[in-house]
């Protein structure tokens, strides 16, 4: 899978209130969730995200609680690709398990700034600067994990694995 | 070499004896819960699978408590999805109104945990049953469906902390003191992906109601669970509520920890986490003039009863500040009606606070005691991030019930020994 987009930056501690507010979790439809992405972080980010756009964020994205609204809130809004520094252990599961594309890589997190057209190969972990053509690695995924992010979540995965 | 609490429980769970940090094992689990905002989404995943059953019907554990009693259609129709599964599925533990109470107060209470099991909740604060030597950790809606369908989930076995607590307790100091102290010391990302395991003295002589306060919050460090070993204190908590089997386990004198860190409690004070991260702390009489215009004293961090008990100590007899909004919520039913029974109600009412039934509400900004722009709340619950009891420019200000109570009379945060 290989992903090309703008990037919107974040610092860290980005908490999963920030990601969707409780206010909202009176469902899970994806395309509600998504109007309210980020909204406590960048109230204008529903409204500037395209398909495509990536968050590159500083340390422990996502901490805070185990709701998937948020990486469901992220990918929905069309966000192909979160970069971050590092990412907190509850939301990296369900980013996973959900089938949203996620990669840890502090030198990326660090360099990369708002605005940057960036290209991610996620099978081997390649993250490129189109910007400034400076290329990160970051560790790529073992393979049934890509497997769960290119099926689009794990009970997918378990289903196509089924039906093998 | 030894294994840990947390390498024991998890080793036991896999069907192996001896296990190492960094493994990735297959666990066979004792229960899966979810509440109303997370196990809708769950259910949605389960269904998908097109399966006829679940793995246990007692194993799982509804409670729909964030946004409950029903705040609005939406919410009203997440519950009822709940209702409905655990209906269609035979669930026996669902917990409708009435019967429900904040899921991290009901389930010790209710005897569904105990010592040596191995839990995941579709909630980050599951990790509040390590109070009981359990291995209990946050999991999203989607590791909850496949729990539902198959009874297991995988798990990279965590590093572990440990963190001592030795000398006296001073008065007014609690768990939650204990565990916002360790949050500012190590940040909110100090315990990633680790286990937090909590001994020493101190620990011992600490009561179940704080020591839930404790573990409850070990995710705020950003860890996978918070422990401690189950003792005669644990046994006298369970004795009448665990009906099942359970095994008390213990850490190896040999057992390899990523970090050891020691505190003397006997230098500590009542601690003030400020906005926007738990890790913000503060003893509080280095707080200064922070004005408030609401307190909550609740939460699955702070609303059993040893909490309304401190609460209602120092709020008997006076007045909340005319300025303040002071709302209580006991955890369970239980707790409320042992809360009335001890007078606790009486005496918040006659203060001017308000009672609620028991639900997560504020807390997550849901319900209940939203903040307007501006506004600042100082609470005994768990979080204090942007936006989390409301509008995303308000405060809040997280402490133990003694200092919640103190500075609902005062108008300001202020330290329970100046009432």
């Amino acid at each position: 899978m290989k992903f090309t987009g703008k990037v919107y930056k974040f610092g860290s501690n980005i908490d999963t209130d920030a990601i969707i507010p409780a206010r909202y979790l009176n469902t899970f439809d994806p395309k509600e969730l998504a109007r309210h992405c980020m909204e406590d972080a960048d109230a204008e980010f529903p409204n500037k995200v395209k398909t495509g756009d990536m968050i590159v964020a500083d340390k422990n994205f996502g901490c805070g609680s185990s709701r998937e609204h948020a990486p469901i809130a992220i990918k929905a809004a069309g966000v192909s690709c979160v970069i971050a520094h590092s990412f907190a252990r509850i939301f990296y599961r369900n980013a996973i398990n959900i089938g949203l594309p996620i990669l840890e890589s502090p030198e990326a997190a660090d360099a990369i700034q708002e605005g940057d057209e960036v290209e991610v190969e996620l099978e081997n972990g390649m993250i490129r600067n189109l910007r400034t053509d400076e290329v990160y690695q970051a560790t790529p995924f073992p393979d049934f994990m890509q497997g769960i992010m290119a099926q689009g979540g794990l009970i997918n995965y378990v289903k196509e694995k089924n039906n093998d | 070499m030894g294994m840990t609490i947390s390498q024991k429980i998890l080793a036991a769970h896999a069907g192996k004896d001896f296990i190492e940090p960094g493994e990735l094992l297959n666990c066979k689990l004792d229960v899966v819960l979810g509440n109303d905002v997370t196990a809708p989404v769950a259910i949605s995943e389960f269904d998908k699978l097109n399966l006829t059953k679940v793995y246990d019907q007692e194993s799982i554990v509804l409670v729909p408590d964030h946004f409950t009693p029903n705040k609005d259609i939406k919410s009203a129709e997440q519950c009822k999805v709940v209702r409905e599964f655990a209906k269609k599925y035979g669930i026996t533990n669902y917990f409708e109104i009435g019967q429900m109470g904040i899921e991290h107060c009901l389930l010790p209470e209710k005897g569904l945990v105990g010592p040596g099991d191995l839990i995941i909740g579709a909630d980050s604060h599951t990790c509040t049953y390590g109070a009981l030597g359990a291995f209990a950790t946050g999991v999203g809606s989607t590791d909850m469906a496949a729990a539902m369908a198959t009874g297991e989930a995988w798990f990279k076995v965590p590093e572990s902390i440990k963190f001592i607590y030795y000398g006296k307790t001073p008065r007014w100091v609690g768990g939650k003191d204990f565990i916002l102290h360790a949050i500012g010391d190590i940040g909110v990302d100090g315990a990633r992906y680790m286990s937090m395991e909590f001994t020493g003295e101190a620990i011992s002589s600490l009561s179940m109601d704080n020591r839930f306060s404790m573990a409850n919050m070990a995710i705020e460090a950003g860890g996978k669970n918070g422990i401690i070993a189950a003792d005669e204190i644990t046994l006298a908590y369970i004795k009448d509520r665990v009906r099942r089997p359970y095994k008390v386990y213990q850490s190896d004198e040999d057992a390899v920890y990523a970090r050891t860190i020691e505190y003397d409690v006997s230098l500590m004070e009542p601690v003030v986490a400020f906005p926007h991260l738990p890790e913000n702390t503060r003893p509080v009489s280095d707080a200064g003039n922070v004005l408030i215009d609401q307190v909550v004293i609740g939460s699955c961090t702070n609303g059993r009863i040893e909490d309304l008990e401190a609460a209602a100590s120092i709020l008997k007899g006076h007045k909340v500040h005319p300025e303040i909004r002071v709302i209580i919520l006991p955890g369970t039913q239980a707790i409320y009606l042992e809360a009335l029974h001890r007078g606790f109600v009486e005496t918040f009412i006659e203060a001017g606070a308000v009672v609620s039934t028991p639900t997560c509400g504020p807390c997550l900004g849901g319900h209940m005691g939203i903040l307007a722009k501006g506004e600042k709340a100082l609470a005994t619950t768990n979080r204090n991030f942007v936006g989390r009891m409301g509008h995303p420019e308000s405060e809040v200000y997280l402490c133990n019930p003694a200092v919640a109570a103190a500075s609902a009379i005062k108008g300001r945060i202020t330290p329970p020994w100046e009432v």
